[in-house]
């Protein structure tokens, strides 16, 4: 969840396009489908606002090889994050749990960028308010380091090592105008996962 | 937002389609099997009730146990306030035991604007009706409706939506909150009422007024039908019961003159018969029902929003 709408600075360096994105969506999604064994008693759950869209393209290439939609939604973290308190209080993203609901159900978590971990700690904290999968694995586009929590992804578009100065901003078609993961050097402002 | 929410004018379009937004998402969390949310953990909401109510009570305090926040109520009944202890004494109290929020309702209009910037509490003070002035909750929770039975769409737009308020507007502090919330919205308010229950200085409020009831309601998209007032009227403002119920209560005829889509609301408490008939009330136009499961999601919004961040800089 590091991409905001940061003040507009195009001078990133490009780590993926949108080609790359595409491929490692594919593949992420291939995972997935390896290691549950088929589509069968999947949910993806996209964490707002750019792991949403991320989860609909994972849910795309599923159907597109199994013939199976997937259900897939939106899980907003913002009342279980862990620095509410910090910042003045901030709006709330879209939460859309499937009809199906998650329990006994294998949940995959979809976010853009891992980083601090404390988002997916969030995220966990939010599952076991809406009820009990029978497991909980997590896809990102980007694992840039830097953990401050024991989380570790699943499913991994692509490691990044960064230095903490740096900023990671990762747009997607559909928010934003194409498909990018860009690295930002210390010009950005705070960084940080956390929002 | 501001630090308070003791009047609807102090919401700027952008605070109130925050509200009316957040109130949208957390709306979905009745339909869920945990309805409770860890926001407001360790922070104490305190309501504080000086004049009877079920409802906006009720209201306020399955919105702050749904967000975890720990409530105390205070009603003027049953505490210290029935021996006469002052205002002030009893907002020194509250600020001893540390609350965070203090939702009042008080029968003297401007009594929460008091508690807010006398330097009594330092909690933000949220108005929950004050005599015949304000009640902003109530009119974001109508306006919530609104939106979701006429929005287009969009959370928090009624640009260009008619609605009508009808009845005792006098001694009523939800038209007063609603004309000025709904105009902020975009809304055209009409206010329709006998000329002795429009208050004085109602040609400076953002709305239009009229006698006619019934050349009004075929325009509507939404009409309100407010409760008269008995208790607070001391003086003839009417002849006969039985006649304003037949210029001003909405009944089957008169709801027959509506639009399709028109929808029928009422603040609460009712009285059947009177501004509205038993009829109109069941009928599949009434959002009266929903107006109240709307009220929760729309009170947490107002708690998160002002409590659910840091606190800006103690003093305001």
């Amino acid at each position: 969840m590091c991409a905001q709408p940061a003040p507009e600075d195009t001078t990133g360096r490009v780590v993926l396009d949108a080609r790359d994105i595409a491929r490692a969506l594919t593949r992420i999604s291939h995972e997935i489908l390896e290691r549950n064994k088929g589509a069968g008693d999947l949910v993806l759950l996209g964490i707002p606002s750019r792991g949403v869209p991320l989860a609909e393209r994972i849910a795309e290439r599923i159907a597109a090889v199994e013939g199976y939609d997937v259900p897939t939604g939106s899980l907003d973290v913002t009342m279980y994050r862990d620095d509410l308190r910090l910042k003045p209080a901030r709006a709330l993203l879209h939460t859309e749990i499937p009809e199906e609901g998650i329990d006994g159900r294998t949940v995959v978590l979809v976010d853009d960028v891992l980083f601090s971990g404390r988002t997916i700690r969030a995220a966990l904290d939010a599952l076991n308010d809406l009820g009990r999968p029978r497991a909980v694995r997590l896809a990102v586009l980007v694992d840039r380091g830097h953990r401050e929590l024991p989380i570790r992804a699943d499913f991994v578009g692509k490691n990044l090592p960064t230095s903490l100065v740096e900023r990671v901003k990762v747009t997607l078609a559909g928010i934003d105008d194409v498909d990018a993961v860009t690295i930002h050097g210390e010009a950005g402002a705070p960084v940080g996962e956390a929002r | 937002m501001k630090r308070h929410l003791l009047s609807a004018a102090d919401l700027t379009r952008d605070d109130a389609e925050l509200v009316l937004s957040t109130a949208a998402e957390l709306r979905s969390l009745a339909d869920r099997p945990i309805k409770k949310l860890p926001a407001l953990r360790g922070r104490t909401v305190v309501n504080l009730f000086f004049e009877d109510s079920t409802r906006t009570r009720i209201s306020f305090e399955a919105a702050a146990k749904r967000l975890s926040a720990d409530v105390i109520n205070f009603s003027a009944k049953g505490s210290s306030l029935s021996k006469g202890e002052s205002l002030k004494d009893t907002a020194l109290t509250l600020e001893a035991m540390g609350a965070d929020a203090v939702v009042v309702r008080h029968g003297a209009s401007g009594a929460p604007h008091r508690l807010a910037h006398s330097g009594w509490v330092r909690s933000s003070v949220v108005n929950a009706g004050d005599g015949t002035h304000e009640h902003p909750t109530q009119a974001l929770l109508d306006a919530f409706t609104m939106s979701r039975h006429l929005g287009q769409g969009k959370t928090g737009s009624l640009d260009g939506r008619r609605v009508a308020i009808v009845g005792d507007v006098l001694h009523s502090r939800v038209a007063r909150s609603n004309a000025l919330l709904l105009a902020t919205l975009g809304a055209e308010v009409t206010l329709v009422a006998p000329p002795t229950l429009l208050p004085v200085g109602v040609d400076s409020w953002p709305v239009e007024t009229s006698y006619d009831l019934d050349a009004v309601l075929p325009k509507a998209d939404a009409v309100m039908m407010l409760r008269v007032q008995r208790e607070r009227m001391h003086g003839g403002f009417f002849p006969t019961a039985r006649e304003y119920s037949r210029r001003y209560g909405l009944d089957g005829r008169r709801m027959a003159t509506l639009q399709d889509h028109t929808i029928v609301m009422h603040p609460g408490p009712m009285v059947r018969g009177m501004e509205i008939s038993a009829e109109v009330a069941d009928s599949d136009r009434s959002v009266i029902v929903e107006q109240v499961t709307n009220g929760v999601a729309v009170r947490m919004a107002v708690l998160y929003l002002l409590l659910g961040g840091a606190q800006p800089g103690g003093e305001e």
